[in-house]
């Protein structure tokens, strides 16, 4: 489940679908801002610790104030009295390198955790990355990798991932390699302009793209836009969702829409999935 | 004075906030940071009149020089080389340009190369000077994007940034140096949660922030006693109305015309403005 777009519905729908999954495996590659554990509750049964990139560390003892650190350093990540910025630092090793009096180590940062877990509905992997962390890719490839082993272990034949908004890193790392993405949109034209880019990623990466527009009755001129934008490339719309308060009200009570609601919305995402199910049997 | 825009959950409505805000107070520089997605000028409609690459530097190995040592693989903590028999394979996209494969080769055969991964526009509508970054299809780093768009800062000005979402690199290039930012939330489960992690960020960066929330009326009363609680100002409340979705969701701010709401917005930054000179 991707997006381009934040808040187009990517865990509500996740969500929801694992409520009418069987034998699937529910992973959270939104590492950010993950939200997924606060409908499905995980009971963890295992934390992992996860460390990101290394960042340098100066011994003040040892430091003559050469400034060659300083110098070197292409992230700004050391300033002229020889401090590090621990949020700039990406963790090349080239301060460690050039310093001639060996006073920089790099030293392992505790970045987050990540958790394998089991739920109401299966197993399900996510995780944590703590305050002003980088790495989020890392941590995704991790929860990708927890997610797989999950499934192999107990024998699930689908692992439905939560993906995080954007382009960049941590969307690249959650959708190589899976067999198709659905990308939730919505009629509006911020939504429209970042459907386009997000279906130019996964054609980069040849990965197989279906559409979700959620909301679709808040504006039909753009879902009727969206509808002819994807017919022209060849793209199937496999599911249009009403606005509905009842994804807030589910939310609240802690339960998926279609646990929450037998209503319209419910509705459509089951049409939804049995349209999607097709593909995986194939 | 720089003001930062950003969420924690994304689609909360922070280009909302940004743009309606800069439109407000009519002049001064924006700068939309949200470089995989950038959204804001679909509402501000700046006519674009100038354009730079974003380009990062990528190693090039000299196959004359290189005897396959294998120095520069083993160095890369980004895994953007590989010595293979008689090959070195580069990586760009893991690439960060560190320098360091250059460093540590005993031959000296590494050369640099440009590459670009992105555009930094610029343009113009009435007073304000509009900047937003673009990240390239397919790159993986919209750091040196942000970097870029960034260096555009005139300090003299007032400076709204529209951040992207999230809680992880990017947010922290783009909201670091702001005198203030500005939280924007959702009265939901999933925003107030989100929310508790920007919090964290912001206090981490010792800036000074407050709350809007967004779609007031949605949801339930949990941000708001959260707010309480935590005593964290909420600058604005902006309530869930039809005619403020459908007009976003046909790429207008609402502050537009509405002579209402533009003051509204004006307040909010003559209160943040009181706050930053504090």
């Amino acid at each position: 489940m991707i997006s381009g777009k934040g808040g187009t519905g990517k865990t509500t729908i996740t969500a929801a679908f694992a409520s009418i999954a069987k034998n699937a495996v529910f992973a959270d590659c939104d590492v950010d801002a993950a939200d997924l554990h606060l409908i499905l509750k995980p009971k963890v049964k295992k934390t992992l610790g996860f460390h990101g990139l290394k960042v340098a560390s100066i011994d003040k003892e040892l430091c003559t104030n050469c400034k060659r650190c300083y110098e070197s350093c292409k992230f700004d990540a050391i300033t002229k009295d020889i401090e590090i910025i621990i949020e700039s630092c990406e963790g090349c090793n080239v301060c460690e390198y050039v310093c001639p009096v060996d006073a920089v180590k790099m030293i392992e940062r505790d970045s987050g955790f990540s958790y394998i877990s089991d739920t109401r509905f299966g197993p399900m992997a996510h995780a944590m990355l703590k305050t002003a962390e980088e790495a989020s890719g890392k941590l995704v490839t991790v929860v990708r990798e927890n997610a797989k082993k999950l499934a192999e272990d107990k024998n699930k034949e689908l692992i439905i991932i939560d993906g995080p908004p954007g382009i960049g890193c941590p969307v690249i790392s959650a959708i190589s390699g899976v067999n198709l993405v659905l990308i939730v949109t919505e009629p509006t034209l911020s939504a429209i302009h970042d459907l386009e880019r997000i279906l130019g990623v996964a054609y980069h990466f040849k990965i197989p793209a279906v559409v979700c527009i959620n909301k679709y009755d808040i504006n039909m001129n753009n879902t009727e836009k969206i509808g002819n934008y994807c017919k022209n490339f060849n793209i199937d719309v496999v599911g249009k969702l009403p606005y509905d308060k009842v994804v807030t009200d589910a939310m609240i009570n802690e339960k998926t829409v279609v646990e929450f609601s037998n209503g319209n919305f419910s509705d459509a995402i089951i049409e939804m999935w049995n349209n999607l199910k097709g593909r995986f049997e194939k | 004075m720089i003001i930062s825009v950003a969420s924690g959950k994304g689609g909360t409505g922070k280009t909302t906030v940004a743009t309606n805000l800069a439109l407000s107070i009519k002049d001064g520089q924006f700068l939309d940071c949200d470089v995989e997605e950038p959204n804001a000028n679909i509402f501000l409609k700046a006519k674009i009149k100038d354009i730079d690459d974003v380009t990062v530097s990528i190693p090039e190995v000299d196959k004359k020089k290189c005897d396959y040592c294998g120095k520069c693989s083993d160095f890369c903590a980004y895994n953007a080389l590989a010595v293979v028999p008689k090959n070195v394979l580069v990586f760009p996209e893991l690439c960060h340009s560190c320098g360091g494969c250059e460093l540590v080769c005993p031959k000296n055969a590494i050369k640099w190369n440009t590459r670009i991964v992105g555009k930094v526009e610029h343009g113009t509508i009435n007073k304000i000077d509009f900047f937003h970054g673009i990240l390239n299809i397919g790159e993986m780093q919209a750091i040196p994007v942000i970097k870029q768009l960034k260096r555009k800062i005139d300090n003299k000005n007032n400076v709204i940034i529209d951040a992207p979402p999230g809680t992880t690199c990017p947010v922290i290039e783009s909201i670091k140096d702001s005198d203030y930012c500005i939280l924007v939330t959702e009265p939901t489960p999933f925003g107030l949660h989100d929310l508790k992690l920007a919090v964290e960020v912001v206090k981490h960066m010792y800036i000074l922030y407050g709350v809007v929330i967004n779609r007031d009326g949605i949801g339930n009363k949990d941000v708001e006693k959260y707010c309480k609680d935590q005593k964290i100002p909420i600058l604005l409340k902006i309530p869930e109305r039809k005619e403020i979705a459908q007009l976003y969701s046909k790429g207008i701010a609402f502050t537009n015309n509405n002579f209402e709401w533009t003051e509204m917005f004006g307040l909010l930054f003559n209160k943040i403005q009181e706050e930053v000179s504090k």
